[in-house]
């Protein structure tokens, strides 16, 4: 056959998404967590986009857009107060960053 | 044709999403993320969504990642040390995790069955021109507001990462 | 369809056989044109002035040893060379050297292929070349090839944003992303180039473009990152052989690429300053006539006892490249083709004559330079551009 189901590609952003929560969630190193949030942001980008295919309209397209935008602000801030935190405790295990706790 | 590309290119990007959860070292892991992310340009590619495609290389793989990897430059922390970890977090997490992936992809084939296709090609209205109109007609208000986002972004990042006078 | 991919194949074949020979050539340009500039022969006595001294240097790198330090992160070491070129390499396959051509019956553009949004691509491939830079200094496992990696590819990176909004500028003017489009909406003569037309001539936005180029592909004066005597050698600390000659490789490539896009954006592509109806397809001809007669002359009156033999022969040369430029028959792909090539020929040029006149940057007034001054010169532009574009067209 020519073509893509279009169902191979949401499983696909399914794959990916859960494979970002598994980084977000199983990893200790800060930095590695904040690229699995990435991982999850690019998955729901593959989905805006699918959808927009699927309905014949740009709109997908600018929500992905919007959501890059947003992703790239988040990381620069995140990366910026990362920096902070290194300097301050000088180790990037978030199980180190806890004198809030009781 | 169009089978046979998506295939690799999704084969591509989930290896390499696994690599950036598994790998020890945030470099590696960085890299394996920019890998995550040119597939998935094509991948838009194939949908039709060439500006978005070319957004995504030069924006997201080619600033964003360049961004983290410098901060994994320099703060050259090393590899990720392996103590600490919960077993019971992980014999729970994972099989739920199976069980959510699992669940998606039935109702997403319930939804969406096979003869839904998609062909490269098959969408045009991914171009500049098109993207440019909607922007700057319907969603002209989140635009200036993702400007002042930026905005607050740039000016937050540099307040936090500055020296201190003293 | 497979005529398509045998002609598509030909064509990659050419394409890449002529970039291969003119990056080897544009350092045997670039060392004759410093040379000149510093009152000294240059390369000169291998080969007739020097002209085989690319190939010597071919000889050299690939005979040299090919170190692979016990140190280093090997497969980001291998991988960083390779990706600098293959980036460098990619944005020239949606360049177009002139408008179609035709060969036994078969019509094709002269470009790889034409994609719709053939100005992004290119940004895009040169925004992953930044990678195969920081990948350098972080993988060499060195204090200093790491901070002029990082020097080098934040340089990159800060001057990618005064290059895009300088592009942006001509492109409200030219209302298309493709390149080939972008050539077809310059046509007719100088005054019709983006340069010099339109509501607002792009003069502006072509100095920020070629001063952020510069910074793009490492060139004085902005190569503290990669100078010898700084950081001892920058990111290639550690590369010898092979894998400094891909790095070098891919400076020039991006060099070649950067002229071909100022001359798509602003100076008109392939098009001819003044239309040939007033005699533009016989500048060729005189040019290479001219110095055909002026080497001629310099070989019968030689001062050295080489020249004697040299400049005759390049003279008749030149006459002969002067004599297939009157004949019709090809005049219809190679006059393009040379107002193509000579109008990149003159910014590589004056790449060369900055690296030999200009002194380096320091690295903070670097830096300072583009966030300070370029990027809001190149806003500004740009808000004065769309401003008189709208006022202008209905």
């Amino acid at each position: 056959m020519a073509a893509i189901p279009i169902s191979w590609f949401l499983t696909l952003s399914a794959v990916l998404f859960a494979l970002g929560v598994a980084g977000f969630l199983f990893r200790r190193n800060i930095v590695t967590v904040f690229m699995s949030i990435e991982l999850m942001l690019n998955a729901v980008n593959l989905t805006f986009i699918t959808f927009s295919y699927h309905f014949k309209s740009v709109d997908g397209h600018l929500f992905a857009f919007f959501v890059m935008v947003v992703a790239a602000a988040e990381a620069a801030v995140g990366l910026a107060i990362i920096l902070t935190v290194f300097k301050n405790r000088s180790t990037l295990n978030i199980d180190a960053i806890d004198s809030m706790k009781n | 044709m169009n089978v046979i590309l998506f295939l690799i290119f999704a084969i591509i990007a989930v290896v390499c999403a696994i690599n950036v959860v598994v790998q020890t070292h945030p470099i590696s892991s960085a890299i394996s993320l920019v890998g995550v992310m040119g597939s998935l340009a094509i991948l838009y590619l194939l949908l039709g969504a060439e500006f978005i495609a070319a957004a995504q290389v030069i924006v997201y793989a080619g600033a964003v990642m360049v961004l983290f990897i410098f901060v994994i430059m320099l703060l050259n922390a090393g590899a990720e040390v392996k103590q600490g970890r919960s077993v019971v977090v992980h014999l729970l997490g994972v099989p739920l995790l199976i069980a959510f992936l699992g669940l998606v992809a039935y109702f997403v084939q319930r939804l969406f069955p096979r003869d839904v296709e998609v062909t490269f090609g098959g969408f045009t209205g991914g171009t500049a021109q098109a993207i440019g109109r909607a922007l700057f007609t319907t969603y002209m208000l989140p635009f200036e507001i993702t400007s002042i986002l930026v905005l607050i972004a740039i000016v937050g990042a540099i307040v936090l990462a500055r020296k201190e006078m003293d | 369809m497979d005529s398509f991919i045998v002609i598509s194949l030909i064509k990659i074949l050419v394409v890449f056989g002529v970039l291969m020979t003119t990056l080897a050539y544009l350092q045997w340009v670039e060392r004759k044109v410093i040379a000149h500039i510093q009152v000294r022969p240059g390369p000169y006595r291998v080969g007739p002035h020097g002209l085989l001294q690319p190939l010597a240097d071919v000889i050299k790198l690939i005979t040299k040893e090919d170190l692979l330090p016990s140190y280093v992160n090997k497969p980001l070491y291998l991988a960083a060379p390779f990706i600098s070129v293959s980036m460098a390499l990619l944005s020239i396959s949606v360049i177009p050297f002139g408008p179609t051509i035709e060969v036994a019956g078969y019509h094709t553009w002269m470009q790889l292929t034409d994609l719709n949004i053939g100005v992004v691509f290119i940004l895009a491939a040169s925004s992953m070349g930044v990678y195969g830079i920081a990948l350098a200094g972080w993988a060499s496992n060195n204090k200093y090839a790491l901070l002029g990696g990082l020097r080098s590819s934040a340089q990159m990176i800060s001057y990618e944003l005064p290059m895009s909004i300088a592009i942006a500028a001509p492109l409200l003017l030219s209302n298309t992303l493709s390149l080939r489009e972008l050539v077809g909406t310059q046509a007719g003569g100088m005054l019709h180039w983006n340069l010099l037309r339109g509501p607002f001539p792009q003069i502006i936005s072509f100095i920020i473009f070629l001063i952020a180029a510069f910074a793009e592909t490492n060139r004085v004066p902005f190569d503290l990152p990669e100078a010898e005597n700084e950081l001892v050698a920058g990111f290639h600390t550690e590369y010898s052989s092979m894998k400094f000659a891909s790095f070098f490789m891919a400076e020039y490539a991006n060099m070649i690429t950067v002229s071909c896009m100022a001359t798509l954006l602003f100076l008109g592509g392939w098009d001819a300053p003044w239309p040939a109806a007033y005699g533009s397809s016989f500048v060729p001809v005189i040019i290479f006539a001219l110095a055909g007669l002026i080497a001629l002359y310099h070989g019968v009156n030689a001062v050295r006892k080489r020249d004697k033999l040299t400049f005759p022969a390049f003279g008749v040369i030149f006459l002969i490249i002067a004599a297939i430029f009157v004949l019709p028959i090809v005049q219809q792909w190679l006059l393009p083709l040379f107002w193509f090539c000579a109008k990149t020929g003159v910014i590589l040029f004056a790449f060369m004559w900055i690296r030999g006149t200009l002194p380096r940057f320091r690295y903070d007034q670097l830096m300072g330079f583009t966030w300070k001054f370029l990027f809001p010169v190149a806003m500004l532009n740009l808000l004065i551009t769309g401003f008189l574009v709208a006022w202008f067209t209905k």
